[in-house]
């Protein structure tokens, strides 16, 4: 340091203007990822003597590197994954220069611990991914710029690393950057960087190397060091998500809270959500002085001309500029927990300093990182991701997460464990109403169509029966309904689901307007036809006992309920049989009392085509003729 | 369009205000434990910060272990009172009362009893569901792992393969009765962004931290301080008086100094940014055994 060409108090006025980055670095397991960061902490002489002789100290022991040293050792802090030889979780690193002070989340490449990149890189404004030139872009290069992308990280450098393996050669640096740039168009990173290293000697980190003279660019560290982020932030949309209220004495009521995206001034016009009261900024007061102005991500307290009620989730907006304030949404959902989603679960939603209860009302699809293949899937298990739609209890105030990282993004507790089990980017605007809850477009178009949404398979499935219509024609006291209803009952005992119809039932309400005259026999049964259809379409088998007497209006029947589904059984008995079970009504038909009986003054055909003739005497028999026919014909029981 | 942006200092400054306010709003009974050393100083300025007009609306907690530099306890004392904090101060009485210190019983068992065991005995005392360190990622290796909400069993145990996702500034804050987060405001900050802020804000601190003569013994390379007549007389025979300063305070004994001449705020800095011993090799306890940071904050030490 040249401390001393400088005026010491001067100098560190300057140096406490320096600005702060924050980085992602990411990279499989054999990368060098840990080594390149310790040697930019080294290069940058952070790295203090004594952690040093440490260092030498431990790389004797377990080091990877042989005779050198070892920097990852530097990194990799716990004692179990010391081991091991790989970083397991997000592990936070610090070093500055004299332009800038750096936090880098480190994290591991390996496959299971996508949720550690995810929460090192959520406060991330750049990404380095680092590729192995020997190898290129893998599955896991792909896998990382995903998850960058979907982070909304919107600077990368894609740091190609152990050129020295490759004797520097240009033609394949230009290949790696040329097939990953051909990845990257499917993604959204406005940013992208490419630097040729290697981090075991030092290539391009720091000095830029001899061994690269066709490279042109900067060393990693100059990169680092003058990457533009500060205009990353949202400076468009003002949102104050309330934290705290700050209240000393009656005579002063602050709203403390850090300011989420947008500018504010003192004087302006300000709208509180979800009250939609409307009120000016008087003052702005911190700790060492009121500004005018705020951006973010200050921390501040708001105080307002007018008393009106605000609590901690709320949000202070403009008029002219508001958030969406709604129940239902569509966001990226990362599965965070061991425990795979369940969606029956009502989970906290904690969304800026707002929490609210959610469930999770439909999982559209999960994104799979290494093809970004899409699947429809049931639920999400640990580190993947899917598109869902979710429902709060009470509405929430909310941007894109594109536009806004700090509106956008939530994260969901499970209630019972308390855990974090799954993060959440909330997805570009799509009108609640067109939002599906839990029905989806096919869905809906099947509805429009004026279907279920459960298909006949399910429901044989779910009930063990087909729903056909049992259809039992004969003459009036023929046994039939005697049988129809026997059967009924052995159905039922059998756990069957059934229903009976006969010419009391529907002739005491539906049809009663309906007399026996031969149109008004037909309608009455095309009436029963169609309600045997809803039936048989629920799934469930219809009994239907009625003379329908003869093969015009039963094949009329059969067409409405489908032929396949409708089983015609005759009763074959004789008149003399039904006189004698009904001898009042045939008295009275043949006295011409009462007109249209058939078989009396009405013909009645005999099926041609029935599937079973019962004899009304062998009445038990019939009911098992009928079961072994449901059985036979894969009716009831399915299984 | 203007350029708005903060200074690394001010980042800081923000995502402290942000965590401490959260989890005044989170949490029915949190506490902010106070070591008197340069992070706590920073971390009480944060509060002050974050509530202001306001008052902090949670007790602080010093862990006493009775052995702490009496420079220490002084500045406590007044600073407390000129502030009107509400300061609770615990130590282990048990122990007290049984004359456990680093030199009668060495610097694990003292460690144990006299800060782990009072620390876990004063936060169960007073059934704080939220305890703020002033603990800074930069410090320790195992510490760089941690997160800023430290989620911490019944027993105040730290699983380092079971932390809770934590993105963004949206922190969890759930508990179940009897369990409790421990938060770390200054995660991210480094030793020299905290001399940087004690000087841009002009935070009173120890005056051990600045260089004067003081008579301290030579102990296999660690400058310990004859601070009160509890030294062992063979070893404080042994004293010399040197131009020494400290890095960071705990208990006298366990407390290593270092040769400096830095006895203005600037002075320091300018040592810092040149120094090449990280901090934490004059703290003594460290070196027990390996990895003994992750052990003692499995066990609940922060």
């Amino acid at each position: 340091m040249t401390t001393q060409n400088l005026d010491i108090k001067e100098f560190l006025d300057q140096d406490q203007k320096k600005d702060l980055l924050r980085l992602l670095t990411a990279g499989s397991v054999d990368d060098g990822k840990s080594t390149l960061i310790g040697r930019l902490m080294f290069d940058s002489k952070m790295l203090y003597e004594d952690q040093l002789s440490a260092l030498e100290r431990d790389s004797k022991r377990v080091g990877h590197a042989g005779e050198n040293i070892d920097y990852a050792l530097l990194l990799d802090g716990l004692k179990a994954e010391r081991e091991q030889g790989i970083t397991i979780d997000v592990a936070y690193r610090y070093f500055s220069t004299s332009k800038r002070k750096f936090i880098i989340a480190d994290t591991p490449g390996h496959e299971q611990y996508t949720r550690n990149m995810i929460t090192g890189g959520s406060t991330a404004n750049l990404a380095i991914i680092l590729v192995d030139a020997t190898k290129g872009v893998i599955t896991q290069t792909r896998r990382h710029t995903f998850l960058v992308s979907l982070l909304g990280i919107k600077h990368i450098l894609l740091a190609v690393n152990k050129m020295d393996l490759v004797g520097y050669s240009q033609q394949v640096f230009d290949d790696i950057c040329s097939e990953y740039r051909a990845f990257v168009t499917q993604l959204d990173i406005p940013d992208l960087n490419f630097i040729p290293l290697s981090a075991l000697k030092g290539d391009n980190v720091v000095e830029l190397s001899g061994n690269t003279p066709w490279y042109h660019g900067q060393g990693m560290l100059e990169f680092l060091e003058n990457v533009h982020v500060s205009s990353d932030r949202n400076y468009e949309d003002f949102r104050f998500p309330v934290q705290y209220v700050v209240r000393p004495d009656l005579r002063f009521r602050g709203f403390a809270g850090n300011i989420a995206s947008g500018i504010i001034n003192s004087g302006d016009e300000i709208v509180a959500l979800p009250s939609r009261k409307e009120s000016k900024v008087k003052r702005i007061v911190t700790y060492d002085g009121n500004p005018d102005q705020a951006f973010p991500p200050q921390a501040v307290t708001i105080e307002l001309e007018d008393e009106i009620d605000i609590s901690r989730g709320e949000m202070l907006v403009l008029p002219d500029n508001m958030p969406r304030i709604d129940r239902h949404f569509e966001a990226m959902l990362v599965w965070m927990d061991e425990e795979p989603m369940d969606t029956a679960t009502h989970f906290f939603l904690k969304h800026t300093t707002n929490n609210v209860r959610a469930h999770i009302d439909r999982l559209n699809y999960k994104i799979d990182v290494n093809s970004l293949q899409k699947s429809i899937v049931d639920n999400l298990q640990l580190n993947e991701i899917g598109r869902a739609v979710l429902t709060t209890a009470k509405p929430i105030f909310f941007d894109p997460y594109k536009k806004n990282r700090n509106t956008g993004s939530f994260v969901l507790i499970n209630p019972v464990t308390n855990n974090t089990v799954a993060v959440g980017m909330i997805l570009d605007k799509l009108e609640s109403k067109n939002l599906p809850s839990r029905i989806t477009d096919i869905e809906k178009e099947t509805i429009r169509k004026g279907k279920s949404l459960i298909s006949p398979d399910s429901r044989e499935k779910k009930l063990n029966q087909k729903g056909v219509t049992l259809w039992f024609t004969g003459l009036h006291g023929s046994g039939k309904n005697e049988l129809a209803f026997s059967l009924e009952k052995k159905l039922f005992d059998n756990n069957a689901v059934a229903v009976l119809l006969d010419g009391s039932s529907v002739r005491s309400g539906l049809n009663r307007e309906l007399d026996y005259s031969p149109a008004d026999r037909a309608e009455n049964l095309r009436r029963v036809g169609h309600i045997a259809r809803i039936l048989n379409d629920h799934g469930i088998i219809a009994i239907c006992s009625f003379i329908s007497r003869n093969d015009s209006v039963r094949n009329q029947i059969a067409d409405i309920i489908g032929r396949d589904k409708f089983h015609l059984f005759y009763m074959k008995a004789s008149l003399e049989y039904c006189r004698h079970n009904k001898p009042e009504l045939y008295e009275k038909a043949e006295k011409g009392e009462i007109d249209y009986l058939p078989g009396v003054d009405l013909e009645y055909e005999e099926p041609a085509n029935a599937s079973l003739v019962f004899d009304p005497a062998e009445n038990e028999l019939n009911i098992d003729k009928i079961i072994d026919y449901l059985e036979k014909n894969k009716i009831f029981p399915l299984k | 369009m203007k350029e708005y942006s903060l200074t690394n200092l001010r980042e800081l400054e923000t995502e402290a205000i942000h965590i401490i306010r959260e989890v005044a709003a989170e949490f029915e009974n949190p506490v902010m434990l106070y070591s008197i050393g340069k992070d706590s100083s920073v971390m009480v300025r944060l509060a002050e910060k974050a509530f202001y007009p306001g008052k902090v609306p949670f007790p602080l907690m010093h862990i006493d272990s009775k052995w702490k530099f009496r420079e220490m306890i002084e500045f406590r004392d007044n600073y407390a009172r000129e502030k009107g904090w509400n300061l609770i101060v615990h130590y282990n009485k048990q122990g007290y009362e049984s004359g456990i210190g680093p030199f009668s019983h060495g610097s694990k068992v003292h460690t144990d009893v006299m800060k782990t065991q009072a620390l876990l005995e004063g936060l169960n005392k007073y059934k704080f569901d939220a305890a703020f360190g002033g603990a800074r990622r930069d410090e320790e290796k195992s510490r760089a792992k941690e997160r800023i909400f430290s989620f911490r069993d019944r027993f105040h145990q730290w699983d380092p393969k079971n932390q809770r996702p934590e993105l963004w500034n949206i922190y969890n804050a759930r508990v179940h009765k009897g369990e409790s987060i421990r938060v770390f405001p200054l995660s991210n900050w480094t030793e020299l962004d905290i001399w940087q802020y004690i000087r841009l804000e002009k935070i009173p601190i120890v005056p051990l931290y600045y260089a004067k003569e003081r008579p301290v013994v030579d102990v296999e390379g660690n400058l310990i301080l004859v601070d009160d007549d509890r030294m062992p007389p063979e070893m404080s025979a042994k004293a010399k008086m040197k131009r020494v300063r400290f890095r960071t305070l705990g208990c006298y004994p366990l407390t290593g100094a270092v040769e400096s001449d830095a006895d203005t705020i600037e002075k320091i800095v300018e040592e810092m940014m040149t120094v090449t011993k990280s901090e934490r090799t004059t703290r003594v306890i460290d070196f027990d055994q390996e990895a003994s940071m992750e052990q003692k904050k499995r066990e609940g030490y922060f």
